[in-house]
């Protein structure tokens, strides 16, 4: 279990600042939920702890210390779009092993694979089909094997369920909580669904136009919210649910 | 092999067979031929033992023509191999460099994009010297550019595809993510494409040596022929025409492999004619659509998809009516078929399709319906020209239809966009579709809808693209719309939430049926069907017990080539028993359910 921490991380693109002096920790085994509508930079907060956005300022640990930028990270992501997030022409199997740290035997490799697979409720029979074999939410469930296969400390889901039916998004919402309870998985959930958050998420943060604007447990930020911007999200959905 | 499946593709692979025949075996078979001298037999016309007549030392001509093919060709292969290897290099390099450096060899690659393609190989040609070698790395790398540029395109796209990402993440360094992802995704159009190069060498090198820049005596490929007949052409034209022939059936050959393997489109087959014309049926009254017995098939690969197998429903005069489903179960074909956006090889049946009081069943029906349908989808971005500015889209309705000047149409678009509540109309009108946000969009693509008098509004998905809060805002946007012109709403939506808080009656639909149909407001608590109710307890809400698994649907939606004949739900239903396995149950009393009785309970 470990802690990743954003120390006052900004990105900047040209004149453009998607994030400005952004603070907030994952703590140890904990969840905590990101929210924000799209374009706000919730994903590009995400993508700055893997190095796949520039930080301009500030830093990123995990543990105390930075989080790597090459190489295997120690900090693994699971992505929205399940039709892009798996390589079309490799099968669940392949794509699994690559993730893996270290070099395994063929037979060691097979029960790691069926290890994995076993902890995402898909079959062990999964590991030989390609991606197009696959419905989206058995997708989503194979990336989240991929990122578990890099044996990481910290998890960042960006929408991974967005992209899914209402059917199957329960199935992979139940899958997260699962793992969190049985691995003790710290995680950064980022949804803009509110009632998916409060569902998965201990902690959550409130994020609009590059800063966080609230941040604290979920039931303390969904039920007593402080900032304009919290009520005002909150108020959308009360209002689609008030029927 | 879907290339084989086309006329082109067959004429166009034996041609390519033939031609690398001859150039493996064209030296063994015609070789000693072509190397007899025979000088009582000079420059001779055509014959029945020569061909095409004989050379200056009296060699036979045809089989020199089909000896020479082997240099020929493989001259063309190494020339589009180096082509190809350095373009991928150049292609691929801006993602294992640096940014900057990648940047310049982009740009550098543009530069020489550019450039005459036929200056560059001469410019080469001098540069490497006369000689088949120089020849074949001048037109090499003359091609070089237009295959980096096109690699560069495919590798951008993959490189910006997840798997890269989380590959880059699990560790996987550039090169070998170049390797294992990025080349296998781009293989097949670059192989194809350096299939129709490889004809647009063969081309460019026989100019080359006939030029006499090329292949050198005493080797000699179809250039040099050429080269060699011209001498006497006005005497001997096939001499000259010959090689050159051959030249251009090798090059289509090539052309014609590469553009059939490009052009193969996935295999459909037809559909069956259509059964007996439904039986008419008459409209119910009072409806602003009315709808009896929609099937829509689709001529599908593995054959026809079902997507709609028989859907009755009603949208009465200003109500709203929502359709819930998991994707895939019709709810979009229904909508398109509504609006009458469907057209062959999809086939559309009906006992009766009414909307607005014209039946779409019949011809020219859709243009006399006018301003008094509108529709709205999911991704307004492709629901409007890109490179159109919005006011004059949305005035082109009025003048269309209602025969506006184009002053009036625009100044009502302007109008209609404040109805719509977009601030500064006057200026957005003058923007383009990309200057608006996914939001703004959408309530243009409304606006549009208000520039008539529409009496039915279809609008499948229109907040899905959206934010909650601009959801919101969208969703106001129509209730108020339908508030002001008492137009009937059909909204389709995955989304139960949407539905509920907006409609009066719900269609829940699953495997291209209705399954059942209920008001909005019984949704969550009185829904009959076992479907309905697993689809209802799969939403959390900011109420959901957070002590508790959520509820799930275990299984797959039906695969829509293979619909079973019972209910298409049995088996991922609690319920189910053979008989529900046996017998599709009937819509009755706004439920499709065998056991509707007992789950209502
Ligand atoms: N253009 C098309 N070509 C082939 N199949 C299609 C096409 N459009 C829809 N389908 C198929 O028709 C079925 C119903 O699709 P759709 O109406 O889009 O479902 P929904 O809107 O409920 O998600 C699906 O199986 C889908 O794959
Ligand atoms: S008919 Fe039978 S299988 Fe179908 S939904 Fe009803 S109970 Fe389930
Ligand atoms: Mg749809």
């Amino acid at each position: 279990m470990s802690v990743l921490s954003f120390q006052e991380v900004s990105v900047r693109y040209g004149a453009h600042t998607v994030l400005d002096d952004v603070s907030l920790e994952v703590a140890a085994g904990q969840t905590v939920g990101l929210v924000g509508e799209s374009g706000c930079g919730k994903s590009t907060l995400a993508r700055a702890a893997v190095g796949l956005a520039p930080v301009t300022g500030g830093r990123i640990l995990l543990d105390g210390r930075p989080v790597p930028n090459r190489g295997r990270r120690p900090v693994q992501m699971v992505f929205q779009d399940p039709y892009s997030s798996l390589d079309p022409r490799m099968t669940v199997g392949e794509s699994i092993a690559e993730a893996m740290p270290e070099r395994l035997g063929k037979k060691a490799r097979q029960a790691e694979i069926t290890r994995l697979l076993a902890l995402v409720h898909l079959d062990a029979a999964r590991a030989a089909d390609i991606p197009g074999r696959l419905s989206g939410g058995q997708r989503q469930r194979v990336a989240l094997a991929r990122a578990l296969a890099a044996r990481p400390r910290v998890i960042l889901a960006d929408e991974i369920t967005s992209a899914l039916d209402v059917s199957v998004q329960g199935a992979v919402l139940n899958l997260i909580r699962d793992m969190r309870r049985d691995l003790g998985l710290s995680m950064l959930f980022i949804s803009h669904n509110l009632a998916v958050v409060r569902y998965v998420a201990d902690h959550v943060a409130v994020l609009h136009a590059g800063r966080i604007v609230e941040h604290g447990p979920t039931a303390r930020v969904l039920g007593a919210p402080q900032h304009e911007y919290t009520r005002h999200l909150l108020a959308a959905v009360s209002l689609k649910e008030q029927k | 092999m879907r290339a084989l499946r086309r006329p082109v593709g067959v004429a166009g692979l034996g041609l390519l067979a033939l031609v690398l025949f001859v150039a493996a075996f064209g030296p063994v078979l015609w070789g000693e031929r072509a190397t007899v001298v025979d000088t009582g037999d000079l420059l001779a016309g055509p014959s029945a033992e020569h061909w095409i007549g004989t050379d200056n030392l009296g060699r036979d001509l045809f089989a020199r023509v089909m000896v020479a093919a082997r240099l020929s060709i493989l001259l063309a292969l190494a020339a589009t191999a180096i082509s190809l290897v350095l373009g991928i290099a150049l292609g691929a390099a801006p993602m294992l460099v640096g940014r900057r450096l990648g940047r310049l060899i982009t740009s550098a690659v543009n530069v020489l994009v550019a450039f005459p393609g036929l200056l560059l190989v001469l410019f080469f040609a001098v540069v490497f010297g006369v000689g088949a070698r120089g020849a074949a790395l001048a037109v090499g790398l003359a091609g070089a550019p237009a295959f980096a540029r096109l690699c560069h395109t495919l590798v951008a796209a993959v490189s910006e595809r997840d798997y890269v990402a989380a590959a880059r993440i699990a560790g996987v360094s550039r090169v070998r993510v170049l390797l294992r992802h990025v080349l296998p995704n781009i293989a097949e159009p670059l192989i194809v494409n350096a299939t129709m190069a490889a004809g647009g060498v063969l081309l460019t090198f026989a100019g080359l040596s006939f030029l006499g820049l090329g292949v050198q005596a005493p080797s000699y490929d179809w250039g040099k022929l050429m080269q060699d007949g011209l001498n006497g052409i006005y005497v001997h034209p096939l001499a000259a025409l010959g090689p050159g022939i051959a030249v251009v059936l090798a090059g289509l050959a090539f052309n014609l492999t590469g553009e059939a393997f490009a052009a193969a489109p996935g295999r459909t087959r037809p559909l069956e004619a259509a059964r007996e014309p439904a039986a008419r049926t008459a409209p119910v009254a009072g409806t602003s659509l009315s709808v009896d017995g929609l099937r829509v098939t689709i001529p599908g690969p593995a054959g026809p998809i079902h997507a709609v197998r028989g859907v009755t429903f009603t949208v009465g005069d200003g109500e709203a009516v929502g359709v819930v489903g998991e994707s895939g179960s019709g709810k979009s074909v229904t909508a398109l078929a509504v609006a009458g956006l469907l057209e062959p090889p999809i086939r559309v049946d009906a006992n009766h399709l009414v909307v607005a009081g014209e039946d779409l069943m019949a011809a020219g029906a859709h243009r006399r319906l006018g301003t008094s349908l509108a529709v709205v989808f999911q991704d307004p971005m492709t629901s409007f020209n890109p490179a159109h500015r919005v006011g004059p889209q949305l005035a082109e309705v009025s003048r269309f239809h209602q025969g506006m000047s184009r002053k009036a149409a625009f100044a009502r678009a302007v109008d209609r966009l404040r109805a719509v509540r977009i601030g500064e109309p006057g200026r957005r009108a003058r923007q383009y579709p990309f200057e608006f946000s996914g939001g703004m969009r959408q309530r243009a693509m409304i606006g549009m809808g208000l520039m008539g008098d529409p009496r039915l509004i279809i609008a499948d998905e229109p907040t899905t693209a959206l934010d909650v809060t601009v959801q919101r805002q969208v969703l106001e946007l129509l209730a108020e719309v339908r508030r002001d012109t008492g137009a009937a709403l059909l909204l389709i939506s995955h989304d139960v939430t949407v539905v509920t808080d907006v409609c009066d009656r719900v269609l829940v639909m699953y495997a291209g049926r209705v399954v059942e149909e209920l008001p909005a407001k019984d949704l969550r608590t009185l829904a009959r069907h076992p479907y309905t109710r697993a689809l209802v307890a799969a939403v959390p809400d900011m109420e959901t017990d957070l002590n508790r698994p959520l509820a799930v649907i275990p299984g797959l939606p039906v695969d829509p080539t293979q619909v079973p004949s019972g209910c298409a739900f049995a088996p991922r239903c609690p319920f189910a028993d053979d008989h529900c396995r046996a017998v599709a149950p009937a819509l009755v009393a706004g439920v499709a359910c065998h056991k509707s009785a007992e789950v209502g309970r």
